[in-house]
């Protein structure tokens, strides 16, 4: 129904909370490759959006269609799908009780059928990309917020995902931290990992956004190249919004 | 002094020795564990299940859109409510002799009839303490669970319930400490458990101190190997922190 390049593609989205309309008509396409950044004030709905794309959030409107298959249709298999859209919290939510290790194999292995063996290759491998390999075997209480948010952008990424959303990444972080999750980040950007990223680190969207999306009451404002955007920006709100951010 | 110790000693050997009666003590002991064991099993089955019922039908309903599945959890999470009710609200030694008299009259397996009445007793207790324990954990957690592509109960199974029953356990050992003397009512329907076993003896040798004396005991030393095991599986537990 659409050329294969297109991941997601996100038709007149609504989410009304019956007191305040969160998403009020968003339309676009994220294409393979693409990252994305949704930048806008607190309370725009641009964390909502994101939370939508996996239907975390229940949509009140609207299509969302992944790698072409609409996943608000009741009849989908919605878990199935998610496997392949990762995603990044702004509080990490790693499982407390298992140890790092455990956080990044149990997916693959109850999911994909994968063995022991190969789920702990693979997040060996993936642990040592982001320089923690040696922390295996700590449970998440060991470790600090940017080491916790390395592995859980590492959970995301041992199911092998298509598409990473991350919803305010560093947000929870002390700001000597921020910066080794971003580099995770712009690394799988290189490697033309798919992201979505709703963030407030302007200096991560100049950087490796392929696109910048202005987000503000629920509907998308401005969108476009990050130097367009932030070099020439032609509404009054996103004028005003990074007047304060920038 | 030396007379005292005699009259003990005679008491003694009247309340166990003669006639074998500590075997009495032991076969109600046996009892005892028997009813215990089983319906500890039986209420964590049934407490899991209802805790899931309610606490499923407590976070998805306000969510959920109107419709089949909606009218069948509410229907379910109603009949949870009625047996917790009814449970919670009515003495167990009552609930003990129905099944007895009246639900099972033609059955004679007392065991199984009171691990069946102490078990869906506990169960209902077990219920609401788990249910807290699934509701006390960050909702984030089951969000994770699903963002990775688990279902719902994968997400229940792997991630919320194992950390609800960790910030549970002290109440749930707890449970089952009242619930190892709360079987002691057994005689009611005239099982033969360990205090029955004291009253029999009572009953024989018209000496009330010595064996109820050492039912007491008994009861206390297996409730303070049961703390002690908790204790050592809450510890166990813990290793995720810190």
């Amino acid at each position: 129904m659409n050329d294969n390049n297109v991941v997601i593609k996100v038709e007149g989205l609504e989410k009304d909370y019956g007191v305040l309309k969160a998403i009020d008509g968003i339309s676009t396409e994220i294409k393979k490759g693409e990252v994305v950044v949704v930048i806008g004030p607190s309370g725009s709905g641009k964390s909502t959006f994101l939370r939508c794309l996996n239907l975390l959030e229940m949509p009140t409107g609207g299509s969302i269609y992944f790698e072409g298959e609409d996943l608000t249709d009741p009849k989908i298999n919605l878990d199935k799908h998610r496997q392949k859209m990762g995603m990044v919290f702004q509080h990490f939510h790693l499982f407390p009780h298992m140890t790092i290790l455990k956080n990044l194999t149990i997916a693959p292995m109850k999911l994909q059928g994968k063995s022991t063996k190969e789920a702990e290759e693979l997040a060996y491998s993936l642990l040592e990309r982001v320089g923690l390999k040696d922390r295996a075997n700590a449970y998440p209480s060991q470790l600090s917020g940017g080491q916790k948010q390395r592995v859980a952008i590492v959970r995301a990424l041992c199911m092998q995902p298509d598409v990473m959303l991350f919803d305010e990444p560093t947000s929870a972080l002390d700001p000597e931290m921020v910066g080794e999750v971003l580099e995770v980040m712009k690394d799988l950007a290189k490697e033309n990992m798919t992201m979505v990223v709703v963030t407030h680190e302007m200096g991560f969207a100049k950087e490796v956004a392929s696109r910048v999306m202005f987000v503000d009451g629920g509907k998308v404002i401005e969108e476009g190249k990050p130097e367009e955007i932030f070099g020439n920006p032609k509404s009054e709100r996103l004028k005003s919004f990074l007047a304060k951010v920038l | 002094m030396a007379q005292w110790f005699e009259d003990v000693k005679a008491e003694f050997i009247l309340n166990f020795i003669n006639d074998d009666r500590w075997k009495l003590l032991l076969e109600g002991l046996f009892v005892t564990l028997k009813v215990t064991f089983f319906a500890v099993i039986l209420g964590i089955v049934i407490g899991v299940v209802i805790a899931i019922i309610r606490s499923t039908y407590d976070k998805n309903v306000s969510t959920m859109p109107k419709g089949f599945k909606r009218t069948v959890l509410g229907i379910i999470n109603f009949l949870a409510n009625v047996y917790l009710t009814i449970i919670r609200g009515t003495p167990v030694v009552v609930q003990l002799m129905i099944m007895y008299y009246v639900i099972f009259a033609t059955s004679t397996n007392k065991v199984m009839i009171a691990v069946l009445a102490f078990g869906i007793n506990s169960g209902a207790y077990v219920a609401e303490i788990i249910r807290s324990g699934i509701m006390s954990i960050d909702n984030g957690q089951f969000e994770a669970g699903r963002s990775l592509g688990f279902n719902y109960v994968q997400t229940m199974r792997y991630i919320i319930l194992p950390q609800a029953f960790k910030n549970v356990l002290p109440a749930l050992g707890n449970e089952f400490i009242v619930l190892i003397k709360e079987t002691s009512v057994s005689g009611y329907v005239a099982l033969s458990d360990l205090t029955k076993a004291g009253d029999i003896i009572r009953g024989r040798t018209y000496s009330a101190l010595m064996p109820l004396l050492a039912v007491a005991l008994i009861y206390l030393i297996l409730v303070m190997v049961i703390s002690k095991f908790i204790a050592i599986g809450e510890r166990r537990l813990r290793q995720s922190e810190r």
